[in-house]
């Protein structure tokens, strides 16, 4: 069976390529940004996802926007490029304003909430909107409706019953869910030893019927074309599925963190040279899909764009201290 | 009105909400199979195994699957099989529900039911006796009921239905064949945050819940016959509690007995009770009074151990004749 299909999104494969570049490129701006800002003391807090984009950006490239529910974690600044959520929106959430789309600043950075691309609002508990997933596929396959849920997760959430609660539920019920693994070997300090006996998070599926499967994580072409035909499969209604993509984080878990204490510097040293946007850059030159004058423009459009944000972003207002109060409840003008 | 039990009471709740809703779905352990106390007998086949749905025997899952669901389009009421049993949702229910449409701002809401048999009084030992309410009631975010009749439990429960936000919905294992009342045939609610008298008098307070609050009117009545004509709040909601009912009968009476099954330290009892010292302190004649179970890990299942950690009618009378007489 062919491997090849269509993009999602009706672009031409070059075309689909350089956005995916030029994508994992400004996630990487605003990743980088989120930290300088955080050193500069302009943010209290700030998570990143830096090494992870292609792991995002190619997944996230095979949903069908707007109509596929997407449960992102904190790390997931590649997978809200790809629904649109603007630099300047991801940053009025680092600097907590009160137009900040996630929650008007109420949350920590990156706690996604987009309802206009489905993106489902969570907490910091690490593996708990995995039952949150399973239970807007049901809704989905209840209604006949033909979308997917699609949830995203590091390997220390594995470890977490909600993960193993949602998997069993999924697979009793032969759920559209893709439950997607981004596997960078390190729950904060804890390597992936502490964290579960098995080698491969996708052997955690075995347990549970579900076919899963392990990529490179830093290949975005890969990850891209795995979701792909996953998420085919799971509009045919063939049950959930788990994809693990093997990538790493090139920063500290967060600002809070220094990884120096628990990383050998070699390692990361030698991941850098494993850096998904430059692998993925060089690909494509040689592909002749992008020139390199058009890489140097990309860079320098997004680090203008993110420039900008960053001072808009700065400049919007501060929420309100008396509005702490309000949104308990229901309150008129408020989603139903 | 025609008279039910309080389970038929909630029995017709579910079933005419789920005809009037197709899109609602009931889901717990087994439910299929009419539940444990059978509330849903029947319901498999009324209305199909994808709308009536057996969940695992996974808590968590419960709650949090039917979150989910409610934000797409689906009205999930989800049954805990023993209130004993929510601690592995509490987070789901605390970290998750309740703060849903606080933590976006307005942008989503997550509209569940979760009901959960609760309370004393069927020898259920340390883990099917349990009465959690004060630890859900704590949580801003949710809303929790108590009904003690019949015609309560049907209309919280479909205004529980009805309401835009998470609802915890507490109903008393020993109320469901023991309680009877009547019920109005005609679709209605019971507004969620309003107490309602029970008893008027002029001597004191008596203000309680759910199987309590029939323990309470029985010993009301009892002192009736000896001169002590007490008033009796049943509160119904316990979040957000009813404020203006409670320092109204408190201000009206000056003495108050707050009575429940939950243990004494830190339970729903020492809010009321701060309540009213905060806002009718002038009013008082005598230090508002708590009977409540003793601070012991749970209920033992022995027959003499249960009637010792229960307040009853005799120990209710006993501890009004006391405050009557200060």
């Amino acid at each position: 069976m062919t491997r090849i299909h269509q993009p999602e999104s009706g672009l031409r494969a070059s075309d689909l390529h350089r956005r995916m570049y030029r994508d994992m490129l400004l996630a990487r701006e605003i990743n980088d940004r989120m930290l300088i800002l955080n050193r500069q003391g302009r943010a209290a807090f700030a998570v990143t996802g830096t090494g992870h984009e292609a792991a995002q950006v190619g997944s996230a490239h095979a949903l069908k926007q707007g109509v596929d529910w997407v449960l992102p974690y904190y790390r997931d600044t590649g997978v809200m490029v790809v629904l649109g959520m603007s630099a300047e929106q991801i940053l009025l959430g680092l600097f907590a304003k009160a137009d900040d789309p996630n929650s008007g600043g109420r949350q920590m950075p990156n706690h996604w909430s987009f309802p206009e691309q489905r993106v489902v609002t969570r907490s910091s508990v690490i593996g708990a909107n995995l039952p949150h997933a399973a239970g807007i596929a049901y809704a989905s396959k209840l209604r006949g409706l033909d979308e997917v849920a699609i949830a995203y997760f590091g390997e220390g959430a594995t470890a977490q019953g909600d993960f193993h609660e949602a998997l069993n539920f999924s697979a009793i019920h032969r759920l559209p869910v893709l439950f997607f693994c981004e596997n960078n070997g390190y729950a904060i300090s804890e390597t992936s030893e502490k964290q579960m006996s098995v080698r491969h998070v996708a052997e955690r599926a075995r347990g549970y019927d579900i076919p899963a499967s392990t990529v490179d994580g830093n290949d975005v072409l890969a990850v891209h074309q795995e979701m792909r035909w996953s998420v085919e499969e799971l509009r045919r209604g063939h049950g959930p599925k788990l994809i693990e993509a093997k990538t790493y984080r090139l920063v500290p878990h967060t600002s809070s963190d220094d990884d120096r204490r628990y990383r050998p510097r070699a390692e990361v040293e030698e991941w850098a040279r494993n850096d998904p946007i430059d692998r993925f850059r060089t690909r494509l030159i040689e592909a002749g899909t992008l020139a390199e004058e058009e890489a140097e423009r990309y860079a320098a459009e997004v680090r203008e764009e993110v420039d900008e944000a960053v001072d808009r972003a700065w400049a919007a207002a501060d929420p309100t201290p008396e509005s702490a109060l309000r949104h308990v409840f229901r309150e008129e003008g408020d989603a139903p | 009105m025609t008279e039910a039990t309080y389970i038929e009471a909630i029995h017709a709740a579910l079933a005419e909400e789920m005809e009037r809703l197709p899109t609602m779905v009931i889901m717990g352990e087994d439910i299929q199979e009419g539940g444990v106390f059978r509330v849903t007998d029947g319901f498999l086949e009324r209305f199909g195994p994808e709308r009536v749905l057996d969940t695992p025997l996974a808590e968590s899952s419960i709650a949090g699957v039917a979150i989910g669901m409610a934000q797409n389009g689906v009205v999930p009421v989800a049954e805990i099989q023993f209130a004993d049993f929510s601690f592995p949702a509490f987070n789901q229910l605390v970290s998750e529900a309740a703060r849903w449409r606080y933590r976006s701002n307005g942008a989503s809401g997550c509209p569940i039911v979760v009901r959960m048999p609760y309370g004393a009084g069927i020898q259920g030992a340390l883990y099917h006796s349990q009465s959690p309410e004060a630890f859900y009631a704590h949580v801003p975010g949710l809303k929790v009921v108590a009904p003690s009749t019949p015609h309560d439990a049907k209309g919280l429960l479909k205004a529980a239905i009805r309401d835009p936000d998470p609802v915890i919905y507490f109903e008393h294992k020993r109320a469901y064949r023991l309680i009877r009342g009547d019920v109005p045939e005609e679709d209605y609610s019971v507004p969620i945050g309003k107490a309602a008298l029970r008893r008027e008098g002029g001597d004191l307070t008596v203000i309680a819940w759910s199987m309590m609050l029939h323990e309470s009117l029985e010993a009301a009545e009892e002192l009736a016959a000896e001169g002590i004509e007490a008033t009796v709040l049943d509160l119904r909601t316990l979040a957000p509690l009813d404020r203006d009912a409670i320092l109204e009968a408190a201000r009206a009476t000056g003495k108050v007995l707050i009575v429940h099954e939950d243990n004494i330290s830190g339970g729903l009892g020492g809010e009321i009770a701060a309540l009213i010292a905060e806002h009718a302190f002038d009013y008082l004649d005598a230090p508002v009074r708590r009977l409540a179970t003793p601070d012991i890990p749970a209920m033992p299942f022995s027959k003499p151990l249960e009637d010792y950690w229960l307040p009853s009618k005799e120990r209710i009378a006993a501890a009004m004749r006391e405050l009557a007489a200060y």
